[in-house]
């Protein structure tokens, strides 16, 4: 915008300045409440937007459990921070893999019905998890998967979007590229391992952040699929926490929110760069 | 080294009502390291032509042949030999040694021998101060050497060029066009090239195939297309202006069209009658375009003069006279030299 403007550019800072504040605060009090005494969140209203003392005892209960000075007996988070990390592990790589090779195959085999297939997928893509998921739920505890990684994250794999985002993407890349390739006597998969996969570099950096994410903030799947404590991911690990019989301690609901919030932030961080690599140079 | 010989080739696409033929039994031989262009209008077939030699095209009918081989089944990279093509397709992730030394790899030849091709051709094309660049840090010149280069070092049977100098700016083409002849007289690899531009034709073929709507119009030297052109299609695609081609001139027999190139008009005192039409000022060169004076006037005949002849004002009537044995007939119907 070249207008110059006082009162609007006053304006447009307070309209931003709003957004922050409204995403921040939460994430603010979460912080400030997880380094105070549950006495101290239970008892002072409103609660101290100051930050307490107590925050690596909160953090140490949290992540590894023990009993808290009101009583109560609580289990670590550190057991389901790992189950999450492997599930949100194996879900986007389960499906940049699977996703990549269907694509793959769409765009650059000549089988019949590939157009039909291509639309089968695609059709999926209306069908997410928590509209299948009485069916599903069937199939996997019939196959005898519950309560297992394999259960967690196998049925979460299968991905029209992702196979449709490299779908486009394969057909971008130009007819004489694959041609050179077969002059040089590549075959068809070393061809995707040499050429496509290295050119796909971006996209996958940019799946992976999603999917990662998507596998993360799993909720509703693993509440129906696991029974046993050692398979609960941290999302519903911090549902337990809360509302059980026994008395709500929220400063480690806080802290193993903060806890739960940390690796997903972190992937995002670490492939950031990648996603402006990727923006500013096109390699095609 | 290797000839290649076409047999009858014939390429479909569709089948049962929507069959298309773009090549219409076509046969040549091109002698082992013979520079031979096929050139012709777009959509005449011959980018088909090349596409199903390199093996990229599948075969309706007739056989190929590279050496005493017949190619039809086999995979490109089974055909020993190597293709340039027209947008290079260099792949963007590899530096341009890994580029060139890629189908080496795949081939498994030793490291050692690889380093000593990739280094010999990058050298013959001034490569060397670039080996560790990407694609895109190349101008269009260069990336154009590259993908020579990544032919080169395959040492292949044949190569095969897919419009290789139609993304160069022009100085660039005429230089490139040197060099590729050039290469061709070290090397001296049986080569097929593919444009659509004459001069390219003329100027690199030791041999030149002419295509028209899938069909083979002449292959001969550029000597011979040039001065005894097969038909009407090669006469007016090859020579610029292109040949007249006249119907009411007035020695014609009926049922031909005398052929004659503006370049062997002269003007004369007495001879065919033309009324000017319109006058082109090129320099060194000057075209005249005229009309008959008898009959159906409204075919232009073009005149090809210099700057030693007197500039004829428009509308005035001059005369030419064609050079006798620079005459050619076609029959009317057929468009075949007679």
């Amino acid at each position: 915008m070249i207008e110059r403007r006082p009162g609007l550019t006053v304006l447009s800072h307070l309209i931003l300045l709003l957004g922050v504040l409204i995403v921040a605060f939460p994430l603010y009090l979460t912080v400030v409440a997880s380094t105070q005494t549950s006495e101290q969140i239970a008892q002072s209203v409103p609660m101290s937007l100051l930050p307490g003392s107590n925050a690596l005892q909160t953090y140490k209960t949290a992540l590894l459990g023990g009993t808290t000075a009101a009583g109560s007996q609580l289990s670590g988070a550190a057991p389901m921070l790992w189950v999450s990390l492997v599930t949100a592990l194996i879900i986007p790589l389960g499906k940049i893999t699977m996703s990549m090779l269907s694509a793959f195959a769409i765009v650059y085999f000549r089988f019949p019905f590939r157009n039909l297939v291509f639309w089968m997928i695609f059709v999926t893509l209306m069908l997410p998890v928590e509209v299948r998921i009485g069916p599903t739920y069937e199939v996997v505890a019939s196959l005898g998967m519950l309560n297992t990684y394999a259960g967690l994250t196998i049925p979460l794999i299968a991905s029209a979007t992702a196979t449709f985002l490299f779908r486009q993407f394969f057909l971008t890349v130009p007819d004489e590229l694959v041609e050179a390739a077969r002059m040089d006597g590549a075959g068809p998969m070393r061809f995707f391992k040499d050429v496509l996969l290295p050119l796909s570099a971006t996209s996958i950096a940019a799946l992976f952040v999603i999917q990662f994410i998507y596998g993360w903030n799993q909720y509703l799947w693993p509440l129906l699929m696991t029974t046993n404590e050692n398979m609960y991911p941290v999302v519903m690990g911090i549902k337990r926490l809360i509302g059980g019989e026994s008395y709500t301690e929220w400063n480690v609901v806080m802290a193993t929110a903060v806890l739960a919030m940390l690796p997903p932030a972190l992937v995002v961080m670490l492939m950031q760069k990648w996603f402006v690599k990727g923006l500013v140079d096109v390699e095609k | 080294m290797a000839s290649i010989t076409l047999n009858k080739l014939v390429k479909r696409y569709g089948n049962g009502k929507t069959v298309n033929q773009v090549i219409h039994s076509v046969s040549a031989q091109i002698d082992d390291g013979e520079f031979v262009v096929v050139v012709g209008p777009s959509g005449c077939g011959k980018s088909t032509l090349l596409r199903m030699v390199a093996g990229l095209e599948e075969i309706t009918g007739g056989e190929i042949s590279i050496g005493n081989r017949v190619v039809n089944t086999l995979e490109p990279s089974e055909r020993d030999i190597a293709m340039v093509f027209q947008n290079y397709a260099l792949y963007p992730h590899m530096n341009v040694f890994d580029n060139m030394a890629y189908g080496l790899k795949i081939a498994k030849v030793p490291l050692v021998e690889i380093q000593a091709r990739v280094d010999k051709a990058a050298k013959i094309l001034e490569l060397g101060e670039y080996m560790q660049r990407k694609p895109r840090e190349l101008s269009g010149g260069q990336r154009q050497r590259v993908a020579m280069g990544r032919a080169i070092v395959r040492q292949p049977q044949a190569f095969l060029f897919d419009e290789p100098l139609s993304n160069l700016d022009a100085k660039l083409r005429a230089h490139t066009r040197l060099e590729i002849q050039k290469l061709h007289r070290e090397l001296g690899i049986t080569s097929l090239f593919v444009t659509h531009d004459q001069v390219e034709a003329m100027t690199l073929a030791q041999r030149m195939m002419v295509m028209n709507a899938g069909v083979m119009e002449q292959f001969g030297t550029p000597e011979e297309v040039y001065s005894r052109p097969a038909t009407t299609f090669v006469a007016s695609f090859i020579g610029s202006p292109p040949m007249n081609l006249l119907k009411n001139a007035p020695d014609a027999r009926p049922g031909t069209i005398v052929g004659i190139r503006p370049e062997h008009l002269d003007i004369t005192a007495t001879g065919w009658a033309l009324r000017v039409d319109a006058l082109e000022m090129l320099g060194f060169e000057r075209l005249v375009y005229g009309r008959w004076l008898h009959g159906a006037g409204n075919e232009l005949v073009i005149v090809r003069s210099d700057e030693t002849q007197p500039v004829p004002g428009l509308d005035t009537i001059i005369h030419v006279t064609p050079r006798a044995d620079r005459l050619h007939t076609f029959d009317a119907a057929t468009g075949k030299r007679l």
